[in-house]
């Protein structure tokens, strides 16, 4: 399992999320991607995202402004 | 074994494309959907920073219909290729800034090129002959067809049966007589549809999904080409279009100040770009100066400022100047400018 980040901080929805889709691909099943941002849209459009793509959200947890959102790549 | 067919379906987070793309799911076609986003999507940015929008529940509403139909939804940053359509449409404009016939075959064509890179068959979309925008004119449905290079691989379902028929219904891909024949400006036909699908909760945006219908951001994205001589933008431009009283007193510069909380949150991450002023003797509003100013034009800005600041009614309010990035702070002390004092011509709206 490898995990990644990707530093969406500073970007307004739904760009996070694109940032999100474009780096899925180049994952394996049970990878982990930790999305970084500060638009706290990405509470509700990633988990949906990640709904209808079949991934998983592990958690969201505030880091100050930051708010990181772990998602596990699906089959 | 037959092959499945599949289609890519545009999805604006509307009504009229969500129905469009389950009339074709019914047919027993795989749908998957494309979202664009283009940087003047009402979608989003709004949600985020104004405070009253926030009291909304937010989402996204093209992954929300993405999910109500069961579908995979990628979504497209077009931002960038995106800006020839803004500034040369082909077939110009609408009422306001919008080019939505040159936008609708950007979105086909883009569309087509994903359909064919992805190996799908065909491409729908929620447009109904007659109803706004432009795009939707009778007329203007071949040019968008043509023009895309999608030719009949696009179906309208919602309006089919008024069109001629395309590949995926002379293949038999779907049956025609399972489309529609929509045409006008009512939504009735559309509400009765969700209703028979269970569609309830879905988005009715007034006025469009586009900040380029709007006449007032038009009217700002038009100083803002007249103000540097040219016809171009960054996709922060046209983010701070969106927020903010815009105010031009003079010709070389522009200040875009605060209307509550959560827009001056968003100001705030553009400090490191513009001149930026705030009262520090009172509460009030950040500023963003867009543009060059001379210490006398700092002066008048810091009056404005003052304007919209609590202390309107004292004889002075303390303001702090500052560079992009912060530096050479320093504080002015003014007279807030009164309200009948600021000419009418100097607001963007």
């Amino acid at each position: 399992m490898q995990r990644q980040e990707i530093d969406a901080r500073g970007l307004l929805c739904p760009m996070p999320v694109i940032r999100l889709q474009q780096a899925a691909p180049a994952c394996d099943k049970g990878d982990e991607l930790d999305v970084l941002a500060t638009d706290p849209g990405v509470r509700a459009d990633i988990p949906a995202w990640c709904r209808v793509h079949g991934h998983e959200v592990v958690e969201i947890r505030e880091e100050g402004y930051t708010i990181r959102v772990r998602v596990r790549i699906g089959g | 074994m037959t092959r499945q067919i599949r289609a890519v379906a545009l999805i604006s987070g509307g009504l009229d494309s969500m129905l469009a793309a389950r009339l074709i799911q019914e047919q027993g076609v795989q749908v998957e959907g494309l979202n664009f986003y283009t940087g003047f999507c009402v979608e989003g940015h709004t949600h985020a920073i104004r405070r009253q929008e926030r009291e909304r529940p937010k989402r996204n509403n093209a992954l929300w219909v993405a999910e109500q139909l069961g579908i995979p939804l990628h979504i497209v940053d077009v931002v960038e290729d995106y800006k020839d359509v803004v500034i040369n449409p082909r077939h110009g404009y609408g009422q306001n800034m919008n080019p939505c016939l040159d936008c609708k075959g950007f979105m086909v064509a883009r569309a087509r090129e994903w359909m064919e890179a992805n190996g799908f068959d065909f491409i729908i979309t929620g447009e109904v002959i007659g109803q706004r925008p432009k795009s939707q004119l009778r007329r203007s449905m071949p040019i968008v067809a043509r023009e895309s290079g999608a030719g009949d691989r696009l179906l309208r379902p919602l309006c089919a049966q008024l069109l001629e028929p395309t590949l995926p219904e002379r293949e038999g891909w779907v049956d025609r007589e399972r489309l529609l024949d929509w045409s006008g400006r009512s939504r009735k036909p559309q509400m009765r549809l969700a209703e028979r699908f269970g569609f309830r909760d879905y988005a009715q945006p007034a006025g469009g999904c586009c900040f380029l219908t709007d006449p007032s951001y038009s009217r700002k994205l038009k100083d803002l080409w007249a103000a540097r001589g040219e016809r171009r933008y960054e996709l922060d431009d046209i983010m701070l279009l969106k927020v903010g009283r815009h105010l031009r007193p003079r010709n070389h510069f522009k200040l875009i100040i605060a209307r509550e909380e959560g827009e001056n949150r968003f100001l705030e991450g553009y400090r490191r770009c513009f001149t930026h002023l705030e009262p520090v003797s009172h509460a009030g509003p950040l500023c963003l100066l867009d543009g060059s100013a001379d210490e006398d034009d700092l002066t008048l800005a810091a009056r404005l400022v003052a304007r919209f600041s609590r202390g309107r009614e004292s004889p002075s309010v303390t303001v702090a100047v500052a560079d992009a990035g912060g530096g050479g702070r320093r504080e002015l002390s003014v007279s807030p400018m009164p309200a009948d004092q600021v000419p009418r011509r100097w607001y963007i709206t």
